[in-house]
């Protein structure tokens, strides 16, 4: 009986801390937005650095490149502050920016309704759209239809997640994988434990180019054309944001958006 | 029984009760209490099924690393010390990604158990030698000059002897295991860290989701232990 009395306890215990927390963390204030703004220097950036050609690590040097990374930095120059890249997995980069971990984010995030409601977005600063891709020797799929009742791949927490969601919700009968990193579900996709990964078109694209040309391929449009990734700051943080939002018409003025999209996508 | 209030607002109060209802990770976790439910019983079946495949390994493992045979300790050894010394994480991504595709198609769940069990076997086989060791030497003797050969003396002598010892250290082992099998997570299984990245992912209420995740991981692993020391006290002499 003491046993079970024990546990009980040490139930209400850790609940009531929860409780406790999340009361706690709702009201507590954001830091930066307090009074007088002092000058931002230094913009503390996370980013999940494994989605090829948005954010990736150079093999050779272990910095970090890729489009986001230059249109940061670039943005960083722009306005004169120190930017600093923090390496996290995507589905902490949200809560890491409510708790103040983080300044901003840059990690071809789409904007959403729902990521709104959490965050503040600056931008957008690239259009993207979702592709569909399957194994090379796959035929008669093209759109979300043909994908019913199928085995699909995605990454967690992206707009490609949801759309694998919406195939489920339309056909119970689906089955959907979510990994951690979106090449965890293209390697599920070549070893054929998936039909189908749906992903953000320019990270697909530049997958099946740059390392799978025989086994894997795109198909059918891309949809979901309203999908623009945005660099989201806390809710709130006027002072952020007001600077990132400056920053990127700056380097859209002076050509170095255009230059860097060159690079990355030309 | 009918007092007018539902269990959890009896449990709560009333009054606490209507202030956790206000807050959205409270509800995350609320209307999500089938889905954590749904993850802590495949980390269950995952869990049950290395286990058994860790015992049967884990016994001939352990068995095999104290036979004289040169290649069967060879083999032994190597299958401990590899399982042992590398991380799981890293065991589950090399068998789901790399070696388990060669043989079959597995699923992840299939994957996650068989990385799970080999990497089990291995803990259970030092768990199970040391277990046999600490029978005093004199009970084999005495068994030998009864007439029983080495493995009839194995055993109907030394393995009921030594299985009482290994009771506490196997319930530690499994307990550990239980909580290693969050680290499928990565190969998509959909067990109870799975559940908790998803709903994390489109809620972001870290403190909740991943409070409520603990919170269903420290039932189970308390239940695993109190069955053991359960079993401890009926073994007892």
């Amino acid at each position: 009986m003491k046993k079970y009395l024990s546990l009980l306890l040490v139930l209400m215990l850790s609940i009531g801390m929860l409780a406790v927390a999340g009361c706690g963390g709702e009201k507590e204030p954001s830091g930066q937005d307090a009074g007088q703004e002092p000058a931002i220097t230094k913009l503390v950036v996370g980013s999940e650095t494994a989605y090829a050609p948005f954010e990736m690590v150079d093999e050779k040097t272990g910095d970090y490149i890729g489009f986001d990374m230059d249109i940061i930095k670039a943005i960083g120059e722009a306005m004169g502050v120190e930017v600093e890249i923090r390496s996290m997995e995507f589905t902490a980069l949200i809560p890491a920016l409510q708790n103040g971990q983080i300044d901003c984010a840059i990690s071809a995030m789409s904007i959403t309704p729902e990521r709104q409601q959490a965050v503040d977005f600056a931008g957008p600063y690239y259009d993207s759209g979702l592709i569909i891709a399957v194994a090379k020797d796959t035929e008669g799929i093209s759109t979300l239809e043909d994908l019913q009742g199928k085995k699909l791949g995605a990454q967690i927490g992206t707009t490609g997640a949801d759309a694998c969601l919406s195939v489920k919700e339309k056909d119970p009968t689906t089955e959907v994988k979510t990994y951690d990193h979106v090449g965890e579900a293209f390697m599920e996709l070549q070893k054929g434990g998936v039909v189908a990964v749906i992903n953000d078109f320019p990270v697909t694209d530049y997958y099946v180019k740059t390392e799978a040309s025989d086994t894997v391929k795109t198909v059918g449009e891309i949809f979901l054309a309203d999908d623009h990734y945005g660099i989201p700051v806390q809710k709130g943080d006027t002072a952020t944001l007001n600077l990132i939002n400056e920053g990127l018409a700056k380097i859209k003025e002076n050509g170095t958006y255009d230059e860097i999209y060159a690079k990355w996508f030309e | 029984m009918d007092f007018g209030f539902t269990n959890t607002e009896w449990f709560f109060g009333t009054m606490i009760m209507d202030k956790l209802n206000e807050i959205y990770g409270f509800q995350v976790v609320v209307n999500n209490l089938g889905n954590f439910a749904m993850g802590a019983v495949l980390t269950l079946e995952i869990t049950f099924f290395s286990i058994l495949i860790g015992m049967v390994l884990g016994l001939i493992a352990a068995l095999g690393r104290m036979s004289r045979m040169k290649i069967i300790n060879f083999i032994s050894v190597s299958y401990i010390d590899f399982f042992r010394g590398t991380p799981l994480f890293v065991q589950i991504l090399l068998l789901y990604f790399g070696v388990i595709p060669l043989v079959f198609d597995a699923t992840p769940v299939q994957a996650a158990i068989i990385a799970c069990g080999l990497n089990s076997g291995a803990y259970v086989a030092e768990i199970v030698r040391a277990g046999i060791q600490a029978v005093d030497k004199g009970q084999m003797e005495a068994a030998r000059s009864l007439g029983m050969t080495h493995g009839q003396s194995m055993r109907f002598i030394i393995l009921p002897q030594a299985f009482k010892i290994v009771i506490p250290p196997l319930i530690n082992e499994f307990v550990m295991l239980l909580k290693d099998t969050s680290l499928v997570s990565a190969i998509s299984a959909h067990e109870l860290t799975h559940t908790g990245k998803m709903l994390y992912a489109s809620t972001y209420q870290a403190v909740w989701v991943w409070g409520a995740v603990c919170v269903f991981y420290f039932i189970m692993t308390k239940v695993i232990s109190m069955l053991g020391d359960w079993t401890e006290r009926r073994l007892a002499t």
